[in-house]
């Protein structure tokens, strides 16, 4: 955005500006909410490290990729199949690697999940080569005028479908009895297998869950930026940043967390840099982690 | 020293007069680098068990910090004001690198050692991206992406009389194995003594160490600036030799392949981060010989990495002295396995 304020309409330009950054900083964080709770699922509940999440994130920007420009599949329906491509790659690579780590420490998890993210982001380098993608979509190129704002099509489909996807899991997790089960198993893993908890298919299944969520951030962003390799380092760091200020394993903290994280990086970069948009949400994590560790919006429970 | 300590430290030292290439005396150089790198992360992540993600951040800083210094520079603060240093010698700035890397150890361990396990982890690799990123940005004192080009090589002596010049491989090569030889020893001196105790101890039981009396804070900061003033040290070592440095030093990468050499050698063993780091020093160079893509060579390394720590969960040096003691002896036989308690 120009920042070529002439002295004279100083006021409401910068009034507008500001509604303006607020407006963007409400559709970005749906899709940062959404990034947040499927890592709240698998760090907050299952306390799994995830490294790949951010790879699940761009898997499922290629995909989107991959169906809707070289297979030629409808947008909505590529849209679909990416989150279920997704939440398949999850799940397996929960059944390949981490179900065999169970019990173990949690830095031999922490290295096993790192080794996976190396392995997936240059395999998707290696598929894709580093050269960046673009993805058509079918929403009209002219944005929606209201006064002095303006937002596009694509971006409030963006939201729309964000926001459906947050409601889904909430209910999902609240409101089933799979989501009991899945609660119940990371509450106390031997008691919820006593009471004929299928443990070993709620890890694969929340695992899954969360990934595909992921996956569905990733295509939906996919089409609005553009698809690299790398797209999904941010990504991480950003669902990390929403998860610790959210607090672990807490669905309507890491929503509210989104939203939080989306207006400051956008309060941020409009009014002191856009190279630092990145940088915001480390120091959000440095900063909550130190004096909050909790944080935001704690549970008593949850404290440990 | 015994005899055998003699022998490899001439035949190490000996390595420029019979090795005639100097793209691998290249290799050896980088590698011997990154050994210090892994040596200083063993520190915390062997000693202390702390997985510090952030480690390439003490090792950018001091390269930062030692080519700065040695090219002399100015920030404004406002448009009158600026503050600035003109050129330092060489050796004055590698040092300066390692004391401004051994502070910023000291600045995040004070902070970062109020949280433990995943959230350590996540505040030391928050840590590295926020100065990656603000080397990006600061662009007039790190010139950003442009690199810090025409850092000066290490020349000692002085002037005109007596001169020893660091700028060629065989030259440097002696110099980074000196280098790794000093860290080596007071590594070991370290974790010897009674601090390397209290160490080990908080790692194996925090709540006991700190109810015997240990200062859990105190040590773990000591090592913190140990460990990142060796690090830096490292980067000083690789900004003079390179003689360009980017913010690409800073990656999330570079920490990845110390980690990976510390691991695979055998995390909290002297020789493990030697061991680990000459493997993952080579390997690419050895992948390369066979036309290996780098972008499949980091897939070989990742799945490496999972099997390394599924397999040989240990570590290398660990798992070869056991097998070394074993050797010629039947398998000792199993302990009959332990009925669960109910």
């Amino acid at each position: 955005m120009a920042h070529d304020l002439s002295v004279a309409d100083h006021g409401p330009r910068t009034l507008n500006e500001f509604l303006q950054h607020c407006i963007n900083a409400l559709m970005l964080g749906a899709t940062y909410a959404l990034l947040g709770i499927g890592l709240t699922l698998i760090f907050g509940i299952m306390r799994v490290v995830n490294f790949t999440h951010g790879e699940l994130y761009a898997y499922g920007a290629y995909m989107m990729y991959a169906l809707v420009m070289k297979l030629a599949v409808n947008f909505f329906v590529a849209l679909v199949l990416a989150t279920g491509l997704g939440a398949i790659l999850g799940g397996a690579v929960e059944l390949v690697l981490l179900r065999k780590l169970r019990s173990a420490d949690i830095d031999v998890t922490m290295l096993v999940m790192i080794g996976a993210w190396i392995m997936l982001q240059n395999m998707e380098q290696l598929a894709w080569t580093g050269v960046a993608h673009a993805i058509a979509n079918p929403f009209p190129a002219d944005p929606i005028v209201i006064g002095p704002l303006s937002v596009s099509w694509n971006r409030i489909f963006v939201f729309a479908i964000a926001i459906l996807l947050i409601a889904v899991t909430y209910v999902l997790v609240n409101g089933t009895k799979l989501g009991m089960a899945m609660r119940a198993t990371f509450q106390d893993r031997e008691t919820a297998a006593l009471m004929g908890v299928p443990i070993q298919r709620i890890h694969t299944a929340t695992f899954a869950l969360g990934s595909g969520l992921a996956a569905a951030a990733g295509a939906l962003l996919g089409p609005i930026f553009l698809v690299t390799p790398t797209m999904g380092d941010p990504a991480a760091a950003k669902a990390f940043a929403i998860v610790i200020l959210g607090g672990m394993g807490n669905l309507l903290g890491a929503t509210l967390g989104g939203f939080i994280l989306a207006f400051a990086e956008e309060i941020g970069v409009g009014y002191i840099s856009s190279g630092y948009r990145d940088a915001i949400g480390f120091l959000l994590i440095i900063l909550i982690l130190l004096f909050r560790p909790t944080g935001l919006f704690a549970q008593k429970e949850r404290i440990s | 020293m015994s005899r055998w300590t003699w022998l490899l430290v001439f035949v190490l030292a000996s390595i420029p007069l019979w090795v005639t290439s100097l793209y691998f005396l290249h290799i050896l150089i980088t590698t011997t680098i990154f050994i210090i790198a892994a040596m200083s992360l063993n520190l915390l992540l062997g000693f202390t068990g702390q997985l510090s993600l952030g480690h390439a951040a003490f090792f950018g800083i001091g390269a930062y910090a030692s080519a700065l210094s040695s090219l002399g520079f100015e920030i404004h603060l406002t448009d009158d004001l600026a503050i600035g240093i003109g050129p330092k010698p060489v050796w004055l700035a590698m040092l300066i690198g390692l004391i401004a890397a051994g502070l910023c150890g000291f600045a995040v361990g004070k902070i970062a050692f109020r949280v433990r396990g995943a959230y350590f982890v996540i505040v030391s690799i928050s840590f590295a991206e926020v100065v990656r990123l603000v080397a990006v940005n600061w662009v007039e004192l790190t010139q950003g992406p442009m690199a810090l080009n025409n850092i000066p090589p290490l020349t000692l002596g002085v002037s005109g009389v007596f001169e020893l010049s660091f700028a060629r491989k065989p030259a440097y090569f002696h110099l980074v194995l000196a280098a790794a030889a000093v860290c080596y020893i007071v590594i070991r001196r370290l974790v010897n003594s009674q601090a390397g105790r209290a160490m080990i101890a908080l790692r194996e039981n925090e709540p006991l160490a700190a109810s015997v009396g240990i200062d859990v804070t105190r040590y773990l900061v000591l090592a913190s600036v140990i460990s990142a003033a060796m690090a830096g040290l490292a980067g000083a070592l690789y900004a003079h030799y390179v003689r360009i440095v980017d913010p690409d030093i800073f990656l999330f990468i570079y920490t990845v392949t110390m980690v990976i050499m510390v691991i695979t050698g055998g995390k909290g063993t002297l020789a493990g981060p030697v061991v680990g780091g000459v493997v993952f020093g080579m390997l690419p160079e050895f992948l390369r010989a066979f036309a290996i893509a780098p972008e499949l060579q980091w897939v070989l390394l990742g799945a490496l990495m999972i099997v390394v720590v599924f397999l040989v969960p240990q570590g290398i040096v660990p798992a070869a002295s056991s097998w070394w003691a074993h050797r010629g002896r039947p398998p000792a036989h199993p302990e009959p396995p332990v009925e669960a308690l109910p």
